[in-house]
């Protein structure tokens, strides 16, 4: 649940309590009105100044260098993963469709970032087709080892090979980052916050956009 | 003692469901119940994929061997997030205390299918043929066929009744 909100208020997205307690109007109501000095509380953790995950330089499956700048004016969500988990991986960009859902009429104003830490099993063509079954809108984006463990380092995130009896698998740091429109990073979510909570966070860094 | 599948292994797991069926008829009623058991699919040329369900033993037991015709690798994994890190370990023996709800699901644990021969497609199904061991030694082999759910599933099948 939401047990690592940062914010010292109730959170403002219209939960099923708070649709409960006050009616609809409670969804509508400003956010300023719990936080001091007008900044926004986000159910992530505010990284907003962060001196990591400034960018990268990775092949979509297509082949084509992606940076950042590319997805200018979207609210970008960027997680690391691997096809052959069987667990974080698909609940995580399952998660990502519902935001995309639930965001309706601004989804395309959002874009998932698959970055597989795993290029050795991962070729671009199992890349393209797992992203799409979850949103066609969603991209992978690979790199050599060397670029992988450079963009890892970059975003501070771990991923290591553990063999298992037949093959291997990987440990990996399972949270998504969140980058406002104007690219800058701004939040860091965990693996067990709702995609109710997601969206809220998304809604918020477009509407301040 | 190992949960991956092998060929002795499964020549031992025939002989055991010989038995197991002759001693569920003396007993009329099965020790361990599997249920809403459910495999992700895959997309073609994904080699893995996790299997997931409920076990439930009337006796203390433990599951000792999975195998399916679709994999030469079954082996059943634990997840577990240390911090923000997301940790994927092989375990050797399940435990299923006796009465205890034990739930194969994300977040936990799951059977990791390997070098999978075919694309897993939502709408198929997958046997498994699952071998469990009481306190006592004796075996039960429990078969089950567990349907392909989609990439993005993360819930139980609808008729769990959650």
């Amino acid at each position: 649940m939401n047990n690592f909100n940062p914010a010292p208020c109730a959170p403002v997205q219209p939960t099923r309590r708070a649709l409960l307690a006050a009616g609809a109007l409670m969804a509508t109501l400003p956010l300023a009105a719990c936080s001091p000095g007008g900044s926004v509380s986000f159910n992530g953790t505010d990284i907003t100044g962060a001196d990591y995950g400034r960018d990268f330089q990775l092949r979509d499956p297509d082949g084509k260098l992606r940076t950042l700048a590319d997805f200018r004016g979207k609210v970008v969500l960027v997680f690391f993963g691997f096809t052959q988990c069987p667990d974080v991986c698909p609940t995580a960009l399952a998660r990502a469709a519902n935001v995309r859902t639930l965001l309706g009429t601004d989804a395309d104003r959002l874009q998932v970032l698959f970055i597989t830490v795993d290029p050795e099993r991962d070729t671009p063509a199992i890349l393209k087709a797992y992203t799409a079954a979850f949103d066609p809108t969603f991209l992978a984006l690979y790199g050599d080892p060397a670029r992988l463990a450079a963009t890892a380092k970059e975003f501070r995130v771990i991923y290591q090979k553990v063999p298992t009896g037949a093959s291997y698998t990987m440990d990996h740091t399972s949270v998504t980052y969140a980058y406002d429109p104007q690219g800058r990073l701004r939040l860091k979510l965990l693996h067990d916050a709702s995609a109710v909570d997601y969206t809220a966070d998304v809604r918020r860094l477009l509407n301040a956009a | 003692m190992h949960i991956r599948s092998s060929f002795t292994r499964s020549l031992a797991a025939a002989a055991f469901m010989a038995l197991a069926s002759a001693s569920l008829h003396a007993q009329a009623q099965a020790n361990v119940s599997v249920k809403d058991a459910w495999v992700r699919a895959t997309v073609p040329q994904q080699k893995a994929s996790g299997a997931f369900m409920q076990l439930q033993a009337t006796r203390d037991s433990k599951l000792v061997s999975v195998s399916s015709p679709l994999t030469p690798n079954v082996e059943v994994h634990e997840m577990a997030m240390q911090g923000d890190v997301m940790r994927m370990r092989q375990v050797t023996t399940l435990d299923l205390p006796a009465g205890k709800l034990v739930e194969l699901k994300p977040g936990g644990y799951h059977l990791m299918l390997l070098n999978l021969k075919a694309q897993m497609k939502e709408g198929d199904a997958v046997p498994f043929t699952l071998v469990f061991e009481g306190k006592d030694g004796k075996r039960e082999t429990v078969e089950i066929k567990a349907p392909v759910r989609a990439l993005g599933a993360t819930a139980k099948p609808a008729h769990a009744g959650h």
